[in-house]
């Protein structure tokens, strides 16, 4: 039998800012339809190494690869620009503080990239939109600005706004850590109805029970190697390394505070 | 105050004062040329540009505009560069002010938090199109306040350009104290007129920003 080819496949990755080693020769491969998340204390290489993904904080050692392209590669300055605008293209991602662009309307910052990149039409980007926002139930929103909405509503026409260019890929960076709680849920519905539609996600989070409900394969990640992997029910109910008990204690223990 | 006398100058004065309104007008749009490109050599990836770039706002923020304005008028003959005074005035005055609006526009720019920057490039877009439709429109609202201390500025530094014979309102008001003998009467009125085209220009600076603003 053979393995099936990792769609994300990251090789020895390694990330030093001067003398400070954030990631220690990380190897992780992603398949096609796999939902991945990235658990650990903070400061233990995880966004960092979620952001290596696209090379938002390109690596100082090692490969990142999507299907056959390689991400990170070593090219002279134009011809990197080129390619990794491509690439990215592949690879929607949602941050911490959604960072949707204030200037533009609900409906703009959908179609800003498709209409850019893929030269849509002003009819199929309208159309496009509506999908996407329809998708996290915001197409009553289309007209309005960000500083009007939510911060889950925020979050969801984020996650709209990386749909609307059909990535191969979706990242998440801590994306529910800056709602307030009873506004976690919304995102959390519009991720678990990504992951029904067998999205790859790849999900740096410090919501357990979500990655325990929702992922397949469970990272915990500390000091900037992974201490250990495995399907949520191992690494939540049954850890072997003690790293990993500690972190889940603390974090249950703060949890239920 | 011999008001007479001012019923009788004040023709000329109001012809003056519109070269100050042409030499403001014209100097801005150097100066905000000076300034983007200013601004983006600051920015740019490249070392030589940010070097030019840095240079060029110490130079002509270090020195005084009007040893600028000098050199450039009555230097430049010497190497075969004969500017008539007016011409003289706009290109130095605009290259001085160019310099502190490059700092504006640099400010500006950097002041747009850098997860738009990240948002605009994961989506794949490039660096020039991350600054056109992403950052230079958020960053141009908060500019307008700060460039209109800049011409602000630079319309009271219009009245450098009396030293290189410019007939605008400083200019004016001199050549009438020498057949007049009433320096109060004649710096009243260049002031006043001053007064006039700066309230003008901040009501219009204070309109362009709330019009702005982001909804």
């Amino acid at each position: 039998m053979t393995e099936p080819k990792p769609f994300v496949n990251i090789r020895n990755a390694q990330k030093s800012y001067g003398t400070l080693e954030v990631l220690k020769d990380i190897s992780l491969q992603v398949a096609r339809g796999e939902i991945v998340a990235i658990i650990g204390p903070s400061g233990s290489g995880k966004s960092t190494l979620l952001r290596a993904i696209n090379d938002l904080d390109p690596l100082t050692g090692g490969e990142v690869w999507l299907e056959d392209t390689q991400i990170n590669k070593k090219l002279p300055h134009r011809q990197y620009e080129k390619h990794i605008n491509q690439v990215r293209q592949d690879i929607g991602m949602v941050f911490q503080h959604f960072n949707l662009f204030p200037h533009l309307s609900v409906r703009e910052n959908v179609t800003l990239a498709p209409k850019l990149l893929k030269g849509l039409s002003d009819d199929a980007a309208e159309a496009l939109a509506r999908e996407q926002l329809d998708k996290v139930g915001l197409l009553d929103r289309i007209d309005y600005y960000p500083s009007r909405l939510s911060g889950g509503q925020k979050q969801r026409v984020a996650i709209a706004r990386a749909l609307a260019m059909k990535p191969k890929v979706m990242l998440f960076d801590e994306a529910t850590s800056a709602l307030d709680p009873e506004l976690v849920e919304e995102v959390n519905l519009v991720m678990k109805k990504l992951a029904e539609e067998h999205m790859t996600m790849i999900i740096v989070t410090h919501e357990m029970g979500f990655a325990e409900t929702v992922c397949d394969r469970v990272i915990f990640m500390d000091k900037g190697v992974v201490v250990e992997e495995g399907p949520p029910s191992k690494i939540f109910r049954n850890p072997d390394n003690e790293r990993t008990q500690n972190f889940l204690r603390k974090h249950l223990a703060n949890a239920n505070r | 105050m011999d008001f007479d006398l001012i019923l009788r100058v004040y023709p000329f004065f109001i012809e003056a004062a519109w070269v100050t309104v042409q030499l403001s007008v014209l100097t801005t749009l150097l100066g905000l040329a000076c300034g983007t490109l200013g601004a983006m050599a600051r920015l740019s990836r490249l070392r030589v540009f940010r070097m030019i770039g840095a240079v060029y706002v110490s130079v002509f923020r270090g020195t005084p505009a009007l040893i600028q304005l000098f050199i450039l008028y009555f230097g430049g003959p010497q190497f075969g560069l004969h500017l008539d005074a007016f011409t003289a005035g706009v290109i130095g005055l605009g290259v001085n002010i160019g310099a502190y609006m490059t700092e504006t526009i640099r400010g500006a720019i950097i002041a747009i938090d850098k997860g738009q920057t990240e948002a605009a490039r994961t989506v794949g877009l490039s660096r020039f199109q991350t600054m056109r439709y992403v950052i230079l429109p958020q960053a141009a609202r908060l500019m307008i306040r700060p460039l209109g201390v800049n011409i602000n500025a630079l319309i009271k530094g219009t009245a450098l350009v009396a030293a290189i014979s410019v007939v605008e309102l400083t200019y004016t008001a001199q050549r009438f104290i020498g057949s007049t003998y009433k320096p109060f009467e004649m710096f009243m009125i260049s002031g006043a007129l001053y007064m006039i085209i700066i309230y003008a220009t901040g009501r219009g600076i204070t309109w362009l920003d709330r019009k702005a603003r982001i909804v």
